[in-house]
């Protein structure tokens, strides 16, 4: 008995481009589909569209949405909230911006309720939805804000408001992005557990491929609008036969198989420059001319596989290219962290953020930090490069003790050390034409003058694999992916020893992840650099770092090898991160 | 060198197109005003509060002066006070605004507290006293104007750059061992431009009805001099027979401001970005 259909939805921009074309579904009660795409690919807007809602801008142009017997398409706004929440709900990707800071997170589920079915007995059901989610189900815990709550606990609170009317279908939007690993495993475990107990149909977006695949029983990929493969999500891992499938499996690392990662040449296309054939095209290594004349019908292969490629024999098999990790002699240290403490200052009160942490990193070797948010890897990070002064403890470089504000070191020592930040979107200068950006650094620290800056610039955007056109723009008119280059290009402008990445790829996509890892393992060979990666994600360790510090609650508490750390982990909290790690390989 | 490229490209986006001509219109109106006024705009040439026509485009004044004439040079007063004033406001504002902002020394408490307290006096009263004090001089009366701004635009730069200095591109100039003085320029200046330029329209409104309240007062620019705030102060009386007295000179004060922020709104519209903005998206 189905759910859910979706009949040949297409939904256009009021401008007249399609955003999303031929999407076409089944999904019965306790079956989940995992629908899978990278930024751009439209998996959000379909997944809004199936609760009747489309952004501004954005219409149904062709198709039909069928939820539990009614229809969706088509309908009133007035007749759209009846089904909204009691038929089909939502679960949004960000829990703190889509919780009312200034209600409480009892009153929220409760509105919910009272909305659709206003003579149930709330109090008594609500406290049975917190319940069923694992909340605690007191009036004292349903009486806080959501400020109160830990990242976990509000996910569960939104969760719950879904749920509270038992509706069939639920549209869970990336709900586990931004959790820890940890406290995203248990959610995952426990969202399995609802679906069976509440016979729920889920339809799960996410672009994380080895998320979805601990849960969903079908995937369905999307790429620039359309679907390029859906079917049981076990062989479709396994043995993907569209060439967008196989470059996506291919990039997503793997905690539990570290191997070299493959990006996809190219970069995704915005909506007004998708091409007339498949959308896929200009990136496909299996290219023919017939790709480019007319859009590919989706194509049944076996066992309920559907593939969106005329040439979908020659897709490779996966085969993974394990790497090796070479053990190295111990050189003389580069970089040597000893004994450090480090603290921040909250409300007159000393939170210790690190504490005796003491490490070293070889010329040309990639260190890994690994923790958890509020390991504290970060603050070690910043008191690295100077941004933080340390309560205890000194780092040195070649073995001289290392000034521990930026400003009071030498330009030598500053110039060795570079670092690159998390979030691409500000870590360049909104104001600064890319050039200036990347020129400055080498004027600061290497005393070239603007013109010499300048001719390097165009060197350094090719080294980062970036055309030179793109020296002129501002960081606006960049993508994600090409922000973090610039970025990494800006760092390397200084012509460091030491780069440390903290966090860099947590905010791109995986196949932009996979090319930005590839570049950081090339400049390691090529340039003999030595990185400090810091990072909670334990795949993208396995796939570039050579040794690894776990960090918890700032003291390290096992270090070793990549390899014999992350298959045999012998303290108590690696082995959590590891388990918690979500893998694809356990799937296949 | 990004500045004076934004400076160029400000002026093609529509609506800045608008404001710069209107902009240049008003210039033009009080350079060459005078020129070609009628008359002598203090000279008395007709009877007090005719309508517009017999001779007077604009009619006549409580005085029987010519309203046109008293407009076409009554803009440069205000204007070149109000600008200034305004102008110095900024410098002030910004300076003090910034390094409160980025500073995480006892500096901040110190110079915020004291714009507390420049903001508690009323803005009158405070240049009601300094005219007192210490006389009735153009200098003083525009730095006193200047002071009454000082203080909202010094917290509202001083918030804009808390926001700032969190960021990466700050940390990493930071990092790279850059001095204070060209963290503030380089990096945090051009991004609270666009907040600051937001109220600099309206702060310009605020500084010619500050003066013209002066005016009124009998503090600022005396009569017979011919100023389109003292204007609207000397005529109000007479609005009801002979509105244009009021009207012309409040229109063209209405005029500047829009014209003003339109110029504004385009200059932080076009900090960040290149023209070449649609081609780049093809």
């Amino acid at each position: 008995m189905n759910v859910l259909s979706v009949d040949r939805l297409r939904l256009e921009l009021v401008s007249g481009e399609t955003v999303v074309d031929d999407v076409s579904f089944e999904l019965a009660a306790g079956e989940a589909l995992g629908l899978v795409g990278e930024s751009g690919s439209g998996k959000t807007t379909t997944a809004l569209a199936l609760l009747g809602y489309c952004r501004p801008g954005v219409r149904v142009a062709a198709g039909t949405i069928e939820v539990a017997g009614e229809r969706v398409t088509g309908r009133s706004e007035t007749d759209l909230r009846r089904l909204r929440g009691r038929v089909i709900s939502y679960v949004p990707q960000d829990p703190a911006s889509a919780l009312n800071p200034s209600v409480r997170v009892g009153e929220q589920v409760a509105g919910v309720l009272e909305r659709h079915i206003p003579s149930s007995d709330v109090d008594r059901v609500v406290a049975e939805t917190f319940a069923l989610v694992q909340l605690p189900s007191s009036s004292e815990f349903r009486r806080r804000f959501p400020h109160q709550l830990s990242g976990g606990q509000q996910q569960r609170v939104a969760i719950a408001a879904a749920l509270v009317c038992r509706p069939k279908v639920v549209v869970m939007d990336e709900p586990t992005t931004g959790l820890d690993v940890v406290t995203q495993a248990n959610l995952l475990e426990q969202i399995a557990v609802l679906r069976e107990e509440l016979q729920l149909a889920i339809v799960y977006v996410s672009h994380d491929l080895a998320v979805v695949a601990s849960l969903a029983d079908r995937i369905m990929v999307m790429y620039a609008g359309s679907v390029v493969e859906d079917g049981p999500a076990a062989p479709l891992l396994a043995r993907p036969t569209h060439p967008y499938t196989f470059g996506l499996l291919a990039a997503v690392p793997d905690p539990a198989e570290p191997r070299t990662l493959r990006s996809i040449p190219g970069v995704a296309l915005g909506v007004d420059e998708r091409p007339s054939g498949c959308c896929f095209a200009p990136r496909c290594p299996q290219r023919i001319s017939a790709c480019t004349e007319a859009v590919p019908p989706l194509l049944s292969v076996d066992d309920g596989r559907r593939v969106r490629c005329i040439e979908w024999r020659r897709t490779p098999a996966l085969v993974a290219e394990l790497r090796q990790v070479a053990a190295r002699e111990r050189a003389a240290p580069l970089l040597a962290v000893d004994g450090l403490r480090a603290e921040h200052a909250e409300r007159g009160r000393r939170l210790v953020a690190a504490s005796s942490v003491s490490f070293e990193v070889a010329p040309g070797e990639c260190v890994a930090l690994v923790g958890e948010s509020g390991s504290g890897k970060t603050t070690i990070a910043r008191c690295i490069a100077g941004l933080h002064e340390p309560a205890a403890g000194r780092v040195l470089l070649d073995g001289t003790p290392l000034a521990s504000r930026a400003a009071s070191r030498s330009r030598d020592a500053r110039q060795r050390i570079q670092i690159v930040f998390q979030n691409p979107y500000d870590s360049l200068n909104p104001r600064h034409r890319v050039v200036d950006s990347i020129a400055r650094p080498m004027r600061v620290l290497r005393g070239l003058s603007r013109r010499e800056a300048a001719a390097e610039v165009a060197a350094l955007l090719e080294r980062v694999r970036l055309p030179a056109k793109l020296a002129q723009r501002f960081p606006s008119e960049l993508s994600g992916g090409e922000r973090q280059r610039v970025a990494i290009a800006r760092a390397l402008a200084t012509k460091p020893d030491l780069l440390v990445c903290d966090e860099i790829t947590s905010a791109l996509d995986v196949s932009v992840q996979a090319a930005v890892l590839e570049l950081l393992a090339e400049l390691q060979i090529e340039l003999g650099l030595a990185l400090l990666l810091i990072t909670h994600d334990l795949g993208v360790v396995a796939s570039v770092a050579d040794r690894v510090l776990v960090l918890e609650r700032g003291v390290v508490c096992e270090h070793g090898l990549v390899v014999p750390l992350l298959s045999h982990p012998e303290h108590e909290y690696t082995r959590r991160l590891v388990a918690a790690a979500p893998t694809l390989v356990a799937r296949r | 060198m990004t500045a004076i490229a934004a400076r160029m490209r400000f002026a093609r986006t529509g609506s800045g197109r608008v404001g710069v001509t209107a902009t240049l219109l008003l210039l033009a109106l009080i350079l060459i005003g005078p020129l070609v006024a009628p008359h002598d705009p203090a000279a008395i040439v007709g009877i007090p509060l005719q309508r517009p026509g017999s001779g007077f485009l604009l009619g006549t004044d409580g005085l029987g002066r010519d309203v046109l004439s008293r407009v076409l040079w009554g803009g440069r007063s205000i204007i070149a006070l109000s600008v200034v004033a305004t102008g110095l406001a900024y410098l002030v504002g910004l300076a003090i605004g910034l390094v409160a902002g980025y500073t995480r020394s006892l500096l901040d408490p110190v110079l915020m507290r004291a714009m507390d307290v420049l903001l508690a006096v009323p803005p009158l009263l405070f240049l009601l006293v300094l005219a007192t004090g210490a006389g009735h001089s153009v200098v003083v009366l525009v730095l006193g104007v200047a002071t009454v701004h000082v203080p909202s635009i010094a917290r509202i730069v001083r918030a804009a750059t808390q926001s700032v200095v969190v960021r990466g591109y700050v940390e990493a100039a930071v990092a790279r061992g850059e001095r204070t003085h060209s963290i503030l320029a380089r990096e945090i200046l051009p991004n609270v431009l666009g907040t600051v330029l937001a109220d600099a329209g309206i702060r310009l409104t605020g500084s010619i009805l500050i003066l013209a309240s002066v005016n009124f007062l009998g503090l600022g620019l005396q009569p017979p001099r011919a100023d389109w705030a003292l204007m609207i102060s000397e005529n109000r009386g007479g609005i009801t027979l002979q509105p244009w007295a009021v009207a012309a000179p409040a229109l063209l004060i209405a005029f500047l401001t829009v014209a003003v922020n339109l110029v504004a709104d385009a200059i932080a519209r076009s900090l960040g970005t290149s023209l070449d903005r649609r081609r780049i998206a093809r």
